[in-house]
């Protein structure tokens, strides 16, 4: 190596769920290529911040290490994102790193986003197949729409669109973006598609589709490019038609 | 079904912003735009309004009862967001937060505009005709007073228009709901010069 650079960062820290959080700054010897985690896994091995002081190591949470778990999300720089794919030469210095502020903070960089799963439960993002005997080969599924839906089935439920979200927040119930886009993607099954009424009628609460405000930064910053907004139109749609049938008396 | 009270009041404001009040808006904006006609003119077209059949009856259920539920149930909703601009710069993130601003402007104006207009007339404090609108707009405080609140309202009306065809499913693919931005735009533009022509007809006689 022909000369020691180091990279600066910036980590709001909290050491409980409960206690106060502080910034501490760290300097950590760049190599080339490095993402966040690397970092972080730096200041783990070495836990001494910038101002050589010996220090607990930062917590943080990883799974994948290639954007397909959505564990490690974290603001960075001021941006919403996932810590393995956020590369360091791509970053402005130094580098702030904080816990998303929609999720209750674990500590330090973890947050608990079990709010997001129990919305999965809620919206019933999945097609029951369970019986007492062999129901045989589902229906077929068009390309076309297979094509579209895959794009849907990309969530991680990482929770970006949720820290993005103005309208997800202490003050509303609104369960956000990703859950509701899940409800499209099994109502669009061919299986999924016999309990849509049941999923559609799950969001026509305070919690759910109507809470959207339009702010549409939900796909502005989804890491896997959902059209999330298209879904939550779509939803619109749907759940309309569903509260005349309700409403007004249809076939189920 | 338990907790959909949220989801019909929510639906309920989406409708009532553009059926009635957006109808409504559409219907006031015209009337008064006589007024760059002249004074009778203006007088003609008010007092045709003023003596339509059961007139309580369609100011209660067009106008004033879509109002109340619309503006209250709107600060309720603008209060629930959090704005964060100054993270996600977006042009719809912008337009959310100017929906919200533009709607409490607008609930402050009409409260006052009811009050010095309709309700005055009401009560037999003034009549309803020219001289009335001329009273207020010549004073410069009132005039801009009324500048601020048309334009808040027919923002307001323009950009929720764009949100209620979302809302109600009618835009969704993206190619879509780009095309009724540029329609919202539109509709804002033509209707606030409506709104200004009008007013500065009240106020400099031009």
């Amino acid at each position: 190596m022909s000369e020691e650079k180091n990279i600066t960062l910036v980590i709001t820290r909290q050491d409980d769920p409960e206690s106060e959080p502080y910034k501490e700054t760290f300097s950590v010897p760049y190599r080339q290529n490095m993402n966040i985690i690397s970092a972080l896994m730096e200041i783990r091995r070495n836990p001494v911040n910038a101002d050589g002081e010996a220090t607990t190591p930062v917590f943080w949470e990883m799974g994948c290490l290639e954007e397909v778990c959505g564990a490690c999300s974290m603001v960075i720089n001021g941006e919403p994102q996932q810590s393995c794919t956020s590369l360091v030469d791509q970053l402005e210095q130094p580098i702030h790193l904080e816990p998303m502020t929609t999720f209750p903070v674990v500590r330090d960089l973890a947050v608990d986003r079990s709010r997001m799963f129990d919305s999965l439960k809620k919206v019933k993002a999945w097609i029951p197949i369970d019986g007492t005997y062999d129901l045989g080969p589902g229906p077929r599924v068009a390309e076309t729409k297979r094509q579209w839906a895959y794009e849907l089935s990309k969530c991680m439920t990482c929770g970006v669109c949720l820290e993005a979200c103005p309208n997800v927040n202490s003050k509303s119930d609104f369960i956000g973006p990703a859950p509701l886009s899940q409800v499209r993607l099994f109502n669009s099954h061919p299986t999924g598609e016999m309990n849509s009424s049941e999923r559609l009628q799950s969001i026509m609460d305070e919690e759910g589709i109507m809470g959207c405000g339009n702010a549409q930064n939900c796909v502005q910053v989804c890491p896997k490019g959902i059209p999330l907004t298209t879904s939550l139109a779509a939803l619109y749609r749907d759940t309309a038609v569903e509260s005349f049938k309700s409403f007004f008396g249809s076939d189920k | 079904m338990a907790g959909s009270r949220g989801y019909v009041n929510r639906r309920l404001h989406s409708l009532l912003g553009v059926i009635p009040l957006g109808v409504f808006l559409f219907q006031h904006l015209t009337t008064n735009y006589f007024a760059t006609r002249g004074p009778e003119a203006f007088n003609a077209a008010a007092h045709l309004i003023e003596a339509l059949p059961y007139r309580y009856v369609l100011e209660i259920f067009i106008i004033f009862l879509p109002l109340l539920f619309h503006g209250i149930y709107g600060v309720y909703i603008a209060f629930q967001s959090n704005f964060n601009v100054n993270r996600q710069g977006y042009f719809r993130n912008w337009m959310f937060v100017f929906q919200r601003i533009t709607g409490i402007l607008t609930l402050i104006f009409i409260a006052w505009h009811v009050w010095e207009t309709r309700v005055a007339v009401g009560f037999g404090w003034e009549e309803l005709n020219y001289q009335l609108m001329e009273d207020i707009l010549t004073q410069p405080f009132f005039f801009w007073f009324y500048i601020v609140g048309v334009l808040s309202v027919t923002f307001h009306f323009a950009n929720g228009l764009w949100s209620f065809f979302v809302s109600w499913g009618i835009t969704v693919t993206p190619r879509s709901q780009r095309i009724m931005t540029y329609v919202s735009l539109v509709v804002f533009l033509a209707l606030a010069y409506i709104g200004v022509r009008t007013l500065i007809q009240f106020a400099y006689g031009i």
